[in-house]
């Protein structure tokens, strides 16, 4: 080892009380001693620790389903999560969403000049752990540093990476009428945690974040009905209500929702209440819709069931012939309503 | 929730649904105008109109704050807000209403105006502590119900010796908008519809207390019933109404009992009748010049009077000419006779306040009850 130019380069980041200077983004040895202190010990990934600029992955059989997402939630920590679990869990969940199981991530990272390099430490392992817990790597990245002010303390990107098996094609237009649709469970939690904590707003909450990777109760889903599920998707941004919409125009079909089979914690129907705002048109960060084939829903409704993260999963409507692709919904009152998108932002900055 | 939940339930509402069906009179007609936006969208959001009897017809009035203020007021707080030495506070619900020019809130503010939306008053008294250097205005807008809030912050802002806030006040009154919509006196409220009844506001009435509105009841010769914003609130109301119609009454009576006195909310009362007087006229969108029907910041505290403090002027704008939301918010058309209505005209690219908040006629319509038109075009279709 020669030793005094790697002292020299051994310049150790003062984790504890530190901050990301401009330095740290600039190519220079601050900014590799930032990659591997914080972020190649957080995630531990072997073609991380390669050196290189890009990884080389060797897939399974099947066919490769890409998504990638930005992630610039406000506050970045929040009652049951961060903005790194955030950005592992959401993007693994786009992936899955197609039937899909993920294999690996990509993380980019926009740091604005004075941020806590403990913060950023705090997010890398939360980002790590959610990796491993999911049972995916994180396989190369890229980190950048702007000037006080030019962002709002951590912006993430991750890209994911995963494997479908051939011939599994589920699609936003695959929707008929008749079919049903499947909630895995309570609607509305993650947008209003991070809402309690937002800094002109805090209120006293026990409701978490429900960020959670669907990946396991996907491929549980698969196995039991695989061939009759038309399609997934993760209610995030814009709800339960948009998620739908979107389905239905993809579709050209129309869906019929029951209300009162739509699961909302009380602490969040309670919170909504107060801010004025409907838990459909709020985020979710680990939910899913599934639409499938009317006879197979009682086998897919088990499997969900059965699965930790759909133990509350219900029927909530079925999908209908309607040229215009309506979402409409019996409320719990006994009349009729659309289910609309949301016009303008209800929360800006959720995810 | 349980508390609200009880207010919910469709077991209930399907009780009260049959009771106003066995005493609604098929042979008549029950046209009863809901002057707040709340009990708007409570009947659209849960679906009211389909538990009436087809004899009783509901019709939205005026009393949804953003739809009301004429656009003339929104040019004025969009001019105030683009210059370099304000900082202006506001509701959110202001920030889309369309204003002359294709202007808005939302726009200024994207094109560098300092607009912040805040939850209330006191996020205006703090801004206006935290930065000194801003003079921060408070975009006061909405009926009796927000007055005290605002009426309130002037009080703390005088304590505190808070000399850079001040508030743009555009506070109405409902028992004159009432009084403009009955009378029909006004140019443009010439066309007014026969109304057999009103459900009386809610949060205005904890202020005001029901008494303000038995001077209605008994000047027009119409019932009144006071009711709160839940869906279950506003069916007892409308069979309260439907009972007096066919008894010949024409009283108030008090449906939100658990919330509405006689006299109402003395301190609310005192707070705004120390801060504002009435003024001699206010514009609103829709009912046009109602005599005595706004507040102003009264002169014992004209250092906190915006309109004062920067000279604001309100120069008259016109709607676009196709907009139907003055007709509509009187109550003499319904959002689908408007030709813009789901066309060119949608919550995503408003072009009339009506369209814009939750309590607009046409939001609350295109949001939550659009699909009933198919049944009826698909009726009309069926008798041509």
């Amino acid at each position: 080892m020669p030793a005094p130019e790697a002292k020299a380069f051994r310049r150790k980041l003062d984790l504890a009380k530190g901050r990301v200077d401009l330095s740290h983004g600039a190519g220079g040895r601050a900014m590799v001693r930032l990659i591997e202190d914080v972020f190649h010990a957080a995630y531990a990934s072997p073609e991380l620790a390669a050196g290189n600029d890009q990884a080389v992955l060797a897939l399974p059989p099947g066919r490769v389903v890409v998504s990638t997402d930005g992630y610039v939630v406000s506050p970045l920590f929040f009652p049951g999560g961060d903005i790194g679990l955030l950005a592992v869990n959401g993007t693994i969940n786009d992936v899955a969403m197609a039937g899909a199981m993920p294999v690996a991530l990509t993380a980019a990272f926009v740091i604005e000049e004075g941020f806590p390099l403990a913060d950023l430490q705090r997010i890398a392992l939360s980002m790590g752990a959610a990796a491993r817990a999911a049972g995916i790597r994180i396989v190369t990245g890229d980190t950048k540093v702007v000037e006080r002010g030019k962002a709002d303390g951590v912006f993430i990107t991750t890209t994911g990476i995963g494997v479908a098996p051939d011939g599994r094609s589920w699609r936003g237009d695959a929707a008929r009428a008749g079919d049903a649709v499947i909630l895995s469970g309570s609607i509305g939690d993650h947008g209003v945690a991070v809402m309690s904590r937002r800094e002109n707003l805090s209120f006293d909450t026990e409701i978490l974040s429900d960020t959670a990777a669907l990946h396991g109760l996907v491929a549980q889903m698969a196995a039991a009905a695989g061939p009759s599920i038309r399609l997934l998707r993760d209610p995030t941004r814009g709800g339960l209500a948009a998620t739908l919409n979107e389905i239905a125009q993809q579709s050209r079909v129309g869906f019929r929702l029951s209300e009162e089979a739509i699961p909302v914690r009380p602490e969040v129907a309670a919170a909504c209440e107060l801010l004025g705002l409907d838990p459909l048109n709020v985020a979710n960060e680990g939910k899913l819709v599934a639409v499938v084939a009317a006879e197979a829903a009682g086998a897919v409704l088990a499997a969900m069931q059965a699965h930790a993260l759909g133990r509350e999963a219900r029927v909530i409507g079925h999908a209908t012939a309607d040229p215009d692709c309506f979402v409409e919904m019996e409320t719990s009152f006994g009349g009729g309503r659309i289910v609309d998108w949301l016009a303008g932002e209800q929360l800006p900055r959720i995810c | 929730m349980k508390h609200v939940d009880e207010y919910r339930s469709g077991e209930l509402a399907r009780g009260i649904a049959r009771r106003i069906a066995e005493d609604a009179d098929p042979a008549r007609r029950y046209a009863f105008m809901e002057f707040c936006g709340g009990h708007t969208h409570a009947i659209s959001r849960y679906g009211i109109e389909d538990l009436l009897p087809p004899q009783v017809r509901m019709i939205h009035g005026p009393g949804c704050p953003v739809c009301v203020l004429p656009m003339g007021r929104l040019d004025a707080a969009i001019r105030l807000a683009r210059r370099a030495d304000v900082t202006l506070c506001t509701y959110g619900d202001m920030m889309r209403v369309p204003a002359s020019g294709g202007q808005s809130l939302q726009r200024a503010k994207a094109e560098g105006a300092d607009i912040r939306m805040v939850y209330s008053t006191l996020d205006g008294l703090r801004i206006a502590a935290e930065e000194p250097d801003r003079q921060v205005v408070f975009f006061a807008i909405g009926f009796e119900t927000t007055a005290p809030a605002t009426a309130q912050a002037v009080l703390m802002a005088e304590r505190r010796g808070l000399a850079n806030f001040s508030v743009f006040c555009n506070h109405v009154l409902t028992p004159p908008a009432i009084g403009a919509i009955m009378s029909g006196t006004e140019v443009e409220t010439a066309v007014s519809v026969p109304l057999d009844g009103f459900v009386g506001p809610a949060h205005v009435s904890t202020i005001t207390g029901w008494k303000p509105f038995a001077e209605v009841a008994e000047r027009f010769a119409k019932p009144v019933v006071i009711a709160g914003f839940e869906p279950l609130d506003v069916m007892q109301a409308v069979l309260m109404l439907v009972r007096q119609v066919n008894d010949g009454r024409a009283e108030v009576e008090n449906q939100y009992v658990r919330a509405v006195t006689e006299q109402g909310n003395a301190r609310a009362q005192d707070a705004v009748s120390r801060v504002f007087r009435l003024r001699n006229s206010f514009a609103w969108r829709g009912l046009g010049e109602v005599p005595a029907s706004g507040l102003e910041v009264s002169p014992d505290f004209a250092g906190f009077d915006a309109e004062r403090r920067f000279g604001i002027e309100t120069l008259a704008a016109a709607d676009n000419p196709a907009c139907e939301c003055g007709a509509i918010l009187r109550g003499v058309k319904k959002p689908v006779e408007c030709r813009l209505f789901g066309t060119a005209c949608t919550p995503e690219t408003p072009m009339g306040s009506c369209m814009v908040s939750s309590e607009g006629a046409c939001a609350a319509h295109w949001t939550y009850g659009r699909f009933r038109d198919r049944a009826r075009q698909a009726a009309a279709h069926a008798g041509a």
